[in-house]
């Protein structure tokens, strides 16, 4: 039991993303009504960007910004120690990701909008009676 | 310095750029920069190509720094090939598609000629790169491209469809980034060549083993793989028809590659036979796609819908021969791609041309079909030959291999299932074939012989030419097949 | 579908947790992740670029190929939400209000726009008075919103910042004008002509840098080859080619960002909203 505790406690960051991208998942499918689906749409993207920047995170180290880089020319001479900064990698793709997924969130939005003129509601088994009607 | 790597992928995207421009300054300018464009690019992917078959795989260091820390592109044969099919393929059908998008979408053909150019940005980028992260950027572009484009076809349920669409693509490219996610966990690197060098030390963990499923399902999502295919018929079916002719043959064929691409240069073929265990599932997963796309395509009452099932079919043997696990049905797999993406290129412009006149393609509407669109009619027929795997067009080569494969692999069910889906498309495409042909115009008395002759009404000149020369490809792609899979496709494979 | 979503979604979440198994400890400085790529990163790059934030000289330099595209994504993003909503129909119904008294002019079928003296003012369906102190706290704030936004973008080789958040924060103040006043108070100020340009413009800046360096004879992107064309340290190169790309990075995100507004929140029709 306490191995399991341990277990959970020192990866308790990747456990919170599993359960959130069940959430988000979860709404996605199985919500009746569409801007729910979106919103879970947005959690499941969250959650993957919470794992990578998990990743990215190391114990005792600072933000990827290289102290007294700039300014005088003793400040190129400094050593830098890797292990004070953390991984900018994962944080260069969520830049990334969080583009793309609000990109996608504005482009879902718009169907919505879509939708809504054309048939006045957003819920599905609704939009499956009008389209079955037709 | 030799920058035709960079160009095939870049020219689209800046001629999509000042398309957009146009659009809001001069929107006639928009059409001849797109032209222009494509052209640019197809010109740098037939260089890149020559070279590649001359020389060995290309290296281009994108800002000059050197992977992994840098994003690389590097084009082997696979590549090159798979570059020159999309970039033609978008070439042809733009000058196909000057006439249909004036008669779909004229209040807004500058901006649809940008998003086109995104997309095909979007696949050439996918083919090109040699980066798991920068592939997932590009699978995005093409995504969101095609989620706007399937809503602009149909005005009443295209929205719909679109969204489940949005839905669907969301999940696979998520499960495809969460893959990349637990792969660079495990190797701290991005590059494939990279991660392929690291893994082989990593066979046992089970990171790797569900970053390998948490991919493969993302990809096999996007290229609609039975059972993941549920949003592909209407999306396809709803959208405009100048984009359903280059989504429908491109968007599965470059899925199929990038499926193709991790098997080979990322994971490997010993982690994926001998590692791991699944092989035998998957193919049995692709016989059934191919059963039942055959089966759906039958139960279709329009012609475009019909059509979509034969993409969900042939995406099982695509699947089922990269999966077989020898030679020969990987062989068979990679020039299945060629070939489909022309076969259902060809196919789509035939619908194409139909939709230009008759404007909807419901069975019923077909009839006598014949008598008025007679060439059309005819790249139909010659197609549809080539999908059921008539010799010498050039569905019946790759068929050939994947069924000498799946015999070489012992896994009869897979060929049977070949077969059998080859006779389904038969009845199907006669029975087309009878309503265009045999069932005369109605004309409300009955009386067929006495109707007057019809008269010809054919889609536009450059409608038709394109759609000719597509067709008679089929045939050159097919008697050119052994060069195809000598020069190309066993170069490559021996390679790795 | 409740149910069968339920096996899928604990089947996804048995396989993650299944994969989480075998990860290194949260936070573990010898993760293979905080090992292979990040220590050449962190050692290599100031010496490289002259850029101290790592994120924005990765980001715009070692892996600017991707930045390229997720701009072109959000462009992308801006040009759908305009091809599926944007309704040019001009709508028949207006509402004037005459402003002295308060009273509502319901006007139906009119194709043309009246012409508001000073006595009347277009008003929308939905119109609530707008508050004197909302307006003016946003009047002045907005100038500041927009200072910072040209701050974080021009900093973003320094501090945290760069394009894309630069370009949020400016496109945001642009809305909060939608908000305080009314989406005709922003339309008039913005045509929506100058934002569908922007927006291309600003992705065209990036590709016309990076393309540049072709005919200089680099590779794509290489911004060291530009060093002729820029008068300056030759040395800090790298970081001004950054500072070019995320400057057409931020005009393209500020421009999108309006774009998506304006069309969801009016649906498409430009003249009310939120």
């Amino acid at each position: 039991m306490e191995d399991l505790l341990a277990l959970i406690v020192a990866k308790y960051n990747y456990w919170l993303y599993v359960i959130l991208m069940m959430i988000g998942l979860y709404a996605m499918i199985a919500k009746n009504n569409l801007i729910k689906k979106l919103v879970g749409m947005n959690i499941f993207q969250t959650a993957i960007i919470l794992f990578y920047i998990s990743i990215g995170y190391k114990q005792d180290a600072t933000i990827p910004i290289i102290q007294n880089a700039h300014g005088g020319q003793d400040a190129h001479n400094a050593v830098i120690h890797a292990a004070d900064y953390i991984n900018p990698l994962p944080h260069v793709l969520m830049l990334t990701a969080i583009v793309v997924s609000v990109a996608t969130f504005g482009v879902a939005m718009a169907l919505a909008v879509r939708i809504y003129q054309r048939y006045q509601t957003l819920e599905e088994d609704e939009l499956r009676m009008r389209l079955s009607e037709e | 310095m030799d920058n035709y790597p960079a160009l095939i992928v870049v020219t689209p995207l800046l001629a999509a750029l000042l398309a957009g421009l146009a659009a809001w300054i001069e929107e006639r300018l928009s059409y001849p920069i797109a032209l222009i464009g494509l052209a640019i690019s197809m010109f740098s992917a037939f260089k890149v190509l020559m070279q590649v078959i001359s020389s060995g795989t290309i290296h281009y260091r994108m800002a000059g720094w050197a992977p992994p820390m840098g994003i690389e592109y590097s084009i082997d044969l696979l590549n090159a090939m798979v570059l020159m099919i999309v970039v033609s393929i978008a070439f042809f059908n733009l000058i196909a598609s000057y006439k249909s998008v004036d008669q779909e979408i004229n209040d807004r053909a500058g901006s649809f000629y940008t998003i086109y150019l995104l997309f095909v940005t979007g696949l050439l980028g996918v083919t090109a790169t040699g980066d798991l992260f920068n592939l997932y950027v590009l699978i995005e572009i093409t995504s969101l491209t095609s989620y706007a484009m399937v809503a602009l076809g149909d005005k009443d349920r295209g929205p719909l469809a679109s969204l489940n669409y949005v839905f669907i693509g969301v999940i696979g490219a998520s499960f495809y980034l969460l893959g990349v996610g637990y792969l660079y966990m495990q190797t701290g690197s991005l590059n494939m060549a990279d991660v392929a060098n690291i893994l082989p030390g990593l066979h046992g963990s089970s990171t790797i083993l569900t970053a390998f499923i948490l991919c493969m399902i993302g990809i096999w999502i996007k290229m609609a793989l039975f059972p993941m295919h549920v949003w592909l018929p209407n999306a396809y079916s709803y959208s405009p028809v100048a984009f359903a002719r280059i989504v429908a043959p491109l968007m599965t064929k470059v899925m199929v590659y990038v499926m193709i691409r991790l098997m080979i240069t990322v994971f490997g073929y010993d982690y994926i036979f001998e590692t791991l265990n699944i092989a035998d599932a998957v193919v049995w997963l692709a016989t059934l796609a191919v059963l039942a796309g055959a089966v759906m395509a039958l139960a279709q009452k329009n012609l475009k819908k019909m059509l979509t099932y034969i993409i969900v079919c042939e995406i099982g043997y695509m699947v089922g021969g990269a999966w077989i696990g020898n030679q020969l049905g990987m062989t068979g797999a990679i020039l299945h791609i060629l070939n489909d993406a022309l076969m259902t290129f060809a196919l789509f412009l035939a619908v194409g041309n139909m939709v230009y006149k008759l404007k909807t393609v419901d069975l019923i509407d077909l009839k006598g079909l014949f008598g008025k669109m007679p060439w059309t009619m005819a790249g139909f027929v010659l197609t549809a030959f080539s999908i059921i795997g008539v010799p010498p067009t050039c569905g019946f080569f790759s068929k050939w291999y994947l069924i000498l494969g799946a015999f070489e692999a012992g896994a009869y069910h897979f060929a049977a299932a070949l077969v059998i889906s080859s006779l389904i498309c038969a009845v199907l495409f006669f029975k087309v074939f009878e309503i265009c042909f045999f069932e005369p115009m109605s004309d409300g008395h009955g009386h067929a012989d006495l109707t007057p002759p019809v008269k010809i009404e054919e889609a536009p000149l450059s409608m038709l030419i394109v759609s000719g020369l597509v067709s008679l490809s089929l045939i050159v792609a097919g008697l050119y097949s052994g060069t195809i899979v000598n020069t190309v496709i066993l170069p490559f494979l021996k390679l790795q | 579908m409740k149910f069968l979503g339920f096996i899928i979604v604990c089947l996804t979440g048995a396989l993650l947790l299944y994969g989480t198994g075998e990860f290194p400890d949260w936070g573990d400085p010898g993760s293979p992740a905080s090992m292979h790529l990040s220590n050449d990163y962190i050692e290599k790059v100031v010496e490289q670029t002259q850029v101290p934030n790592l994120v924005t000289a990765v980001l715009a330099d070692y892996r600017g190929f991707d930045t390229m595209f997720e701009t072109a994504v959000v462009f992308c993003a801006g040009l759908a939400c305009f091809l599926l909503l944007r309704d040019f129909r001009e709508k028949k119904e207006r509402f004037y209000r005459h402003v002295p008294t308060g009273v509502i002019l319901h006007v139906k079928d009119s194709k043309k726009i009246l012409k508001t003296g000073k006595e009347f003012e277009h008003m929308d369906k939905d119109w609530v008075p707008s508050d004197l102190i909302i307006k003016t706290v946003c009047r002045i704030l907005i100038p500041f919103i927009q200072i910072y936004a040209l701050y974080v973008v021009a900093h973003g080789d320094f501090s945290p910042g760069g394009g894309f958040q630069g370009g949020v924060i400016f496109g945001s103040s642009l809305i909060l004008l939608a908000i305080s006043y009314d989406l005709k108070t922003l339309v008039r100020r913005i045509k929506e002509k100058v934002l569908g340009i922007y927006a291309a413009v600003g992705v065209l800046i990036y590709v016309g840098i990076a393309a540049i360096c072709m005919p200089m004879g680099g590779n794509f992107l290489d911004y060291s080859k530009l060093a002729p064309l820029v008068p300056g340290d030759p040395h800090h190169i790298r970081a001004l080619g950054m500072l070019g790309v995320e400057i057409g990075v931020g005009i393209a995100v500020t421009a999108v960002m309006v774009i998506i507004y304006i069309n969801i929140v009016s649906e498409g029709r430009h003249d009310e909203g939120l």
